[in-house]
């Protein structure tokens, strides 16, 4: 569907889709044609040479972690890129470059974008190797989201693993019987897996509220895989980046302390170059 | 594929098994919800695939006294063996290009479980319909052979009307004829499926429309309880079924007071 302004969102109608029959009378070229798409739009994981290295040598040739953090979105990565990466030695050792409709350029762009632009970037901490953070802000489509966790977790050796989600999420996508502003915005909820035997830091997910997207994804292997994991999911009005927002994942910074070193204060400097300074793109009045 | 849980032992040889279709007014869905949260049926395994939206939640048929913070995916299996009764639900979409391969998947697992029968639960577009069917009830079904030898004369009995084909070349010739599902998702082709691998299928659906469903869903799930009488007949018929609490807040959150 596109807007006034141009920009083409994606729509969900509950209508369902007719096209069944077309795609029984595929001819070859057709056949040729989904096959090209699939190609192009498959998820790629790359690592340094140090962290394949390490895969090799082990058994099973995965990466021993005791922790994977994932952040979905720019305020969730904002948040540990001001509190997590910014104190300690963290090094860059993976990336998962894939393409989609909302991605730059017309094909997959491999290695680790520049700063600021969309990315999937994996860090480790020299000192604490165990620890895996992934910053994920590029966008993920429907299609692409199993592949993702699939491929990745499939580095990542399952015994001894926890995993915990930081994501984003429009306070519009939230229900309750009073109006969603009435309790504060911004906020957290969190779903957990069965296996997932920590205190949770805020109220869990009320029904009839879902998660959708790589969060949802990334639940649901740890839950059918029997793995550990927490989402904390952060409810909020502004839709860019906001230290505001930020801040709301502050609570699970008493998980992490446990697993790394934290800067509980960042200075203003950090936090403003995480936060882009809204222009407006288009008005109908300029 | 199919991931059972860690605490269950599980057989389905020789149960009923029932699934909903991704359709219109998602009625299978909601009717498929209502099996579950009546029954309590306890969930058994996942059905961990690429061909579906993954989402995630909380236990959606929690009632006020239980724990809620039991994690819920796209697809789930919940199973009563005391009523030999296995059902899947499907919470998303399935993705564009897997509908076939999504049939596979059902196929298979059916004749690797060893269900003695499978019924789907599905919707087409009211609007679709034919003058015919217009005045008549909007319920149909439809019957693999193999299910027509065990059930045919049953559904005979209980006077439900089987669905009609339409016309290959409508106003042209009325010779040849092709069964028409719209808005049925892979309704068709399952029920194709199952029939040239001869596998018992019963499909049983309802024209509607897009919007609140609900009671599309209890006239659906009524219809089949007068065949499988998966719960006894009270006086009210509403009654008897127990909505879940993931039907609350259908169109959306409570209205913020500034705005008046």
């Amino acid at each position: 569907m596109a807007t006034f302004f141009g920009e083409v969102l994606s729509v969900y109608s509950r209508a369902v889709e007719e096209d069944e029959d077309e795609v029984e009378d595929e001819n070859e070229e057709d056949q040729q044609i989904r096959r090209e798409m699939e190609l192009k739009r498959a998820v790629h994981v790359e690592w340094c040479s140090e962290v394949t290295q390490s895969m090799m040598n082990s058994s099973e040739k995965t990466l021993q972690c005791s922790d994977f953090v994932i952040a979905v979105g720019c305020n969730a990565a904002g948040f540990l890129s001001a509190y997590v990466l910014n104190s300690g030695d963290w090094t860059v050792v993976g990336s998962v470059s894939l393409w989609n409709e909302r991605s730059r350029g017309s094909s997959r762009q491999s290695g680790v974008p520049p700063q600021g632009e969309p990315s999937c970037v994996f860090y480790r901490q020299r000192d604490c190797p165990s620890v895996i953070i992934c910053l994920c802000t590029c966008h993920v489509a429907e299609d692409q989201l199993f592949q993702w966790t699939e491929k990745v977790f499939g580095y990542i050796q399952r015994r001894g693993l926890n995993v915990m989600v930081l994501a984003d999420c429009s306070v519009a996508e939230y229900k309750t019987p009073d109006s969603p502003f009435s309790s504060g915005v911004p906020f957290l909820r969190a779903l957990k897996s069965s296996l997932y035997g920590s205190q949770i830091i805020c109220p869990l997910l009320e029904q009839p509220n879902i998660v959708t997207g790589l969060q949802a994804a990334v639940l649901s292997h740890c839950q059918v895989h029997r793995i550990p994991a927490v989402l904390y999911q952060s409810y909020s009005d502004v839709i860019s980046p906001d230290s505001v927002t930020m801040e709301t994942y502050k609570p699970a910074l008493t998980c992490l302390s446990k697993l790394v070193k934290l800067n509980t204060c960042p200075s203003t400097e950090i936090l403003k170059k995480l936060v882009q300074v809204n222009e407006v793109q288009s008005n109908l009045y300029t | 594929m199919f991931v059972p849980n860690e605490n269950s032992s599980l057989s389905f040889k020789d149960f009923t098994f029932i699934m909903p279709a991704v359709s219109v007014g998602n009625v299978g869905q909601l009717a498929t919800d209502l099996i579950i949260s009546t029954l309590n049926m306890p969930q058994v395994g996942y059905f961990h695939t690429d061909c579906l939206i993954p989402m995630a939640g909380n236990n959606p048929y929690a009632t006020p006294g239980d724990s809620s913070a039991e994690l819920c995916t796209a697809a789930e299996v919940y199973s009563l063996p005391d009523l030999k009764l296995a059902v899947l639900q499907i919470r998303t979409p399935i993705l564009q290009a897997k509908y076939r391969q999504f049939r596979n998947l059902i196929t298979s697992w059916i004749k690797t479980s060893g269900f003695a029968r499978t019924i789907m639960l599905s919707s087409s577009h009211a609007y679709q319909r034919d003058d015919q069917q217009i005045h008549s009830t909007p319920l149909r079904y439809l019957l693999s052979p193999a299910m027509q030898r065990r059930v045919g004369d049953k559904l005979q009995e209980l006077e439900w009307k089987e669905m009609e084909r339409v016309a290959v070349f409508p106003g042209i010739s009325d010779t040849e004829k092709r069964l028409y599902i719209p808005g049925g998702g892979i309704t068709k082709g399952f029920y194709t499926d199952c029939c040239s691998e001869d596998l018992p299928l019963a499909v049983v659906l309802i024209f509607c429309s897009e919007g609140d469903n609900i009671p599309d869903a209890f006239n659906l799930i009524n219809h089949l309880n007068d065949w499988l009488h998966l719960v006894d007949k009270p006086s009210n018929p509403s009654a008897q079924w127990r909505v879940p609490c993931s039907w609350r807040l259908l169109f959306g959150s409570g209205i913020p007071p500034a705005l008046f």
